[in-house]
């Protein structure tokens, strides 16, 4: 057995296990920040890292994972989007009344769970990395007691999320009793088409759309979204959603081919419906997080256009979206932690006047929100070439139009908030406050949006090499 | 290696931008001063580049290239031909007015001047751009400096400035969002998988060797269409425009009816009909009946405005409806035209905005039935007003009168009855623009008016400037219309070959 295939998760569980007994020897009213500070180092080193495992293109015990450069780059996805999370996060952290530096343990094991999930080549593993995810996101939810939003999203979250596994166990079950096997490959073998095939593979589908928050299973989200505390929305935004999406693809290309059923289909509908309930009902919403919820399942109907397509070139365009969608949300999500601890509300109406108080952050949470819809020159624009693009060169041209025409769209209600931000007279005269960290991610995040649109060469020739990497 | 003159030209506000971005807030004239700087060298760049076009040899030149995308096919790549020439001209011109109309902005001076060059830099770009990526990103950029211009710079008279910018956005935005999809369209039947391009050269030659199946083209010039033809403001689709003009400020609704609306019909001619040109043909007849109406139609509704920049946004619908009818006849002739009024009416309205900004940043008022007698008051404003009128009713002499004769002479030869009908734009037009000129600039002195200044030495440039473009084409045409028949003629057998492509309806 070669241990080195799981190196970067094991070092990441060790790293969230080191900040435990770290946090055990401080006294109990000692700040926590530097925790946070190692495990933003500790992940930062285990990135830089794993540019080394590139090319490496193995298996372990019997193909249950699979580290090939598929892998790797969600893996570095989650390390770089968990990093600018906690580094966003530190003041939020400062303020929690208890617990703080099991924060950053738990996020670190959400992000093993979200590892794991990226190399799932077996329904175990699979399984194993949702639920590890999913039970570190539960306690995050609900991590501020005694705000009754943050239970009230967390109960909800573990009630659905635990019916969702439910029902993508009776899925897996169902696959498993038809070809007798767990691993991906073997089960691709001993497929034979069959109406109870169709019923287990739509029940997966429907606990991995839960996952990237598809309608109609997109329920949770913006309850949950609002309820949680910013980092912890942001991590679930980006990271839960990308993992969905990594275990997804390697389902869709490496076992549902097998079965003769047109899956594609399947999503192409859940793509349309993502779009059109995301961007039409984030329209009204008042709440910044709710409309970033709500955005946040239309991105996830764009981002599904490349498993219509189904080619190495749409699974390229997932990939480098949701690489994107990683400095969009951190943008997006950095500016309204710092607004939300500052002025102490979450409305678009909070964000009023932000560009004569903070001009920096106002202009990274435009260049974030319009990366979002897509405008040039900025990241968002170029991931929706490569999306479109493979899903026209598909055959598909509807979904595409639909997904350009409310991209579009969208841009209303970015543009609110950049009205609100740039015309709006300030709430308060209090000079606005916002941590050195945050400050300097939201910035990271800002300059990464815009070099990727201006420059996507590099990042896009990484995609397209690790998206052939799943095809197998 | 010679002179990156196109790089320089798109980079010279770039530069501008970052130079102001350093700048204090406070330092407001000298955050005036280098704009007008960055203007004037973009402008001086691209008059040298115009002087030394050969139109003798034609075809595409000062070409760059850099590679950037190669993964899609995609180049830093720019250069220009007859049809762009002329356009990145106007560009800087426009632009460099700009700045001067907008010498009296006292309100964040800093973020107005950032976003007014960011939006010159995007057009500049779609202009120079040789390569399909890079010329829809720079479309693109446009529309969001433009919004934040005009809710927080513009005035509210018949609708909410912000109702007004946002409808212009999402018009346009949702017209690009189906042109974005037409033209991946293009991109991905042209070529197969990993020999994709977005070299404009290349895709033309693809688009017009007939690899795409009719069928497809007719569907991807559709989407075009609706993109490209909303930026020019063709009926139906204009309805963001005149409300867009009136809640801008001057300087934008200069670069909005002068420089956005012709890089809608630039798309419309070099996307449209160079690369999808038998999906072009299938639409023209509905492009021909469309612009006949945004002619006639908005020349009816200037009729009854009195808000000025009201009757100048539905004139330059009228206008626009001239050129996109020059295009759809796909005719040398009318090609030559719908460029060269492209040049005339960008140069013009922009002359008209300029003027109606002084006289509503003096007298606080745009309103027709308020004015009159201007002419005693401000007798230099008078002479842009004359001038800016007289061109846009056509009057020999200046350069609109050869653009218009030119489209309705080609137009004659294909869409005879659009060409009639249309020319009775004139008379409207004749008639909206003398009343109003009348009303405004002659009539008794009234004393209400005294105090107004008339325009002051910065405030002189863009009167100068625009005059003395439209008077010295219109004298000398050929100085213009060589450089644009170097770029219009080559395409003569392609537009002999579509003739009897399969139109709507059978043709007009």
């Amino acid at each position: 057995m070669n241990f080195s295939v799981l190196i970067l998760e094991i070092s990441v569980a060790v790293l969230a296990l080191l900040l435990l007994v770290i946090d055990l020897s401080m006294e109990d009213d000692q700040p926590r920040r530097n925790i946070g500070y190692l495990a933003a180092c500790g992940l930062a080193a285990i990135f830089f890292f794993s540019f080394t495992r590139y090319g490496i293109n193995a298996t372990f015990w019997h193909g249950m994972f699979s580290l090939d450069d598929y892998a790797v780059f969600f893996k570095q996805a989650f390390l770089i989007g968990a990093i600018l999370v906690i580094l966003f996060s530190l003041d939020t952290v400062d303020r929690l009344p208890h617990s703080r530096a099991e924060f950053y343990t738990l996020l670190l094991f959400a992000v093993v769970g979200m590892m794991v999930l990226s190399s799932a080549n077996d329904l175990i593993t699979l399984y194993v990395g949702i639920e590890l995810m999913t039970f570190s996101f539960f306690i995050l939810v609900g991590y501020v007691l005694s705000d009754t939003r943050s239970t009230e999203a967390a109960i909800k979250y573990l009630v659905l999320a635990s019916a969702a596994s439910a029902v993508m166990l009776y899925g897996m079950s169902l696959i498993y009793g038809l070809s007798g096997q767990m691993g991906y490959a073997a089960i691709a073998k001993g497929l034979t088409a069959s109406p109870a095939l169709l019923v287990g593979g739509a029940l997966l589908l429907s606990g991995f759309a839960f996952k990237i928050a598809a309608p109609p299973f997109h329920m949770w989200a913006p309850d949950v979204y609002e309820g949680a505390p910013v980092p912890v929305t942001a991590m679930l935004a980006m990271g839960s959603k990308a993992a969905g999406f990594a275990a997804m693809i390697r389902v869709f290309t490496n076992v549902f081919p097998a079965t003769g059923y047109p899956w594609a289909l399947l999503a192409l509908l859940l793509s349309g419906a993502s779009m059109l309930v995301g961007n039409i009902v984030a329209i009204p919403q008042t709440n910044i997080k709710r409309m970033l919820a709500y955005s946040s399942i239309a991105q996830a109907g764009y981002i599904m256009t490349g498993l219509v397509a189904g080619t190495a070139a749409g699974v390229k365009g997932m990939m480098f979206y949701l690489m994107i969608y990683v400095f969009a949300n951190v943008g997006a999500f950095g500016v309204v932690a710092a607004v939300s601890k500052h002025r102490n509300g979450e409305n678009i109406t909070d964000l009023a006047g932000l560009a004569r108080q903070a001009p920096m952050l106002a202009v990274a949470m435009t260049v974030s929100l319009l990366s979002m819809a897509g405008i040039p020159p900025l990241a968002g624009f170029m991931g929706k070439f490569f999306l479109f693009s493979a899903v026209i060169d598909a055959g598909y041209l509807g979904i595409a139009v639909l997904g350009f025409v409310l991209s579009m769209v969208s841009v209303y209600y970015y543009l609110n908030v950049v009205k609100s931000m740039y015309l709006a007279e300030p709430i308060d005269d209090r000079p606005f406050e916002a941590g050195l960290s945050l400050k300097f991610t939201v910035l990271f995040a800002m300059v990464a949006t815009v070099a990727m649109g201006v420059y996507p060469g590099p990042l896009s020739h990484l995609a397209e090499v690790a998206a052939k990497t799943v095809f197998r | 290696m010679s002179l990156p003159i196109l790089s320089m030209i798109l980079f010279a506000p770039i530069v501008g931008v970052a130079v102001i971005t350093c700048l204090p807030q406070t330092a407001g004239r000298m955050i005036k001063m280098v704009a007008g700087g960055a203007m004037w060298v973009c402008f001086f760049l691209a008059s040298l580049m115009f002087v030394n076009y050969d139109w003798r040899v034609g075809g595409v030149q000062f070409i760059e290239q850099l590679a950037w995308l190669p993964d899609a096919g995609a180049s830093y790549s720019l250069g220009v031909d007859g049809i762009s020439a002329p356009l990145t001209l106007l560009m800087s011109v426009v632009g460099l007015s700009g700045i001067y109309s907008s010498w009296r902005i006292d309100k964040r001076i800093k973020e107005y001047f950032i976003l007014f060059l960011l939006l010159v830099a995007g057009v500049a770009g779609a202009f120079v751009a040789r390569d399909l990526l890079l010329f829809l990103l720079f479309y693109e950029v446009v529309v969001i400096p433009m919004y934040i211009l005009i809710v927080v710079w513009g005035s509210t008279k018949r609708v909410t400035k912000e109702y007004a910018g946002m409808k212009l956005v999402i018009y346009l935005l949702i017209g690009s969002g189906f042109m974005l999809a037409g033209v991946f369209m293009l991109y991905v039947l042209a070529n197969p998988a990993g020999q994709r391009t977005f070299d404009m050269t290349v895709l033309s030659q693809i688009g017009q060797s007939g690899v795409i199946p009719e069928k497809q083209q007719i569907v991807s010039f559709f989407l075009m269409m609706l993109g490209f033809a909303t930026l020019a403001s063709m009926w139906p689709f204009h309805y963001w425009s005149p409300d867009g003009h009136a809640g801008a400020p001057t300087a934008v609704s200069m670069v909005h009816a002068g420089l956005l609306k012709k890089l809608g019909a630039y798309g419309l001619l070099r996307v449209g009909l160079l690369m999808v040109p038998v999906g072009f043909k299938f639409w023209a007849p509905m492009m021909a009946a469309f612009g006949m109406m945004s002619v006639i139609y908005a020349a009816f509704i200037c009729l009854t405005q009195s808000d000025m920049k009201y009757m100048v946004g539905f004139s330059s619908v009228s206008h626009m409806g001239y050129i996109v009818i020059g295009i759809a006849t796909a005719d040398v002739i009318g090609l030559n035209g719908a460029v060269a009024n492209m040049f005339a009416h960008g140069i013009m309205t922009a002359l008209f905005f300029s003027m109606i900004g002084h006289v509503y940043n003096t007298a606080h008022t745009r309103d027709i039935k308020d004015l009159g007698g201007l002419a005693h008051q401000m007798p230099k404003a008078a002479v842009g007003f004359m001038i800016a009128g007289m061109a846009s009713l056509g009057l020999p002499g200046l350069l609109s009168f050869v653009a218009e004769f030119t489209i309705f002479t080609g137009t004659f030869a294909t869409y005879p009855v659009v060409a009639v009908l249309a020319i009775s734009g004139i008379i409207l037009t004749a008639l909206y623009v003398l009343r109003a000129l009348a009303d405004v600039l002659f009539g008794p002195r009234l004393t209400k008016w005294d105090a107004l200044p008339d325009l002051k030495a910065p405030e002189m440039v863009p009167l100068v400037l625009l005059a003395a473009f439209l008077i010295g084409f219109g004298m000398f045409p050929s100085l213009l219309m060589n450089v644009i028949n170097s770029g219009i003629e080559p395409l003569t057998p392609l537009l002999v070959k579509i003739k009897t492509a399969a139109t709507l309806c059978g043709g007009l």
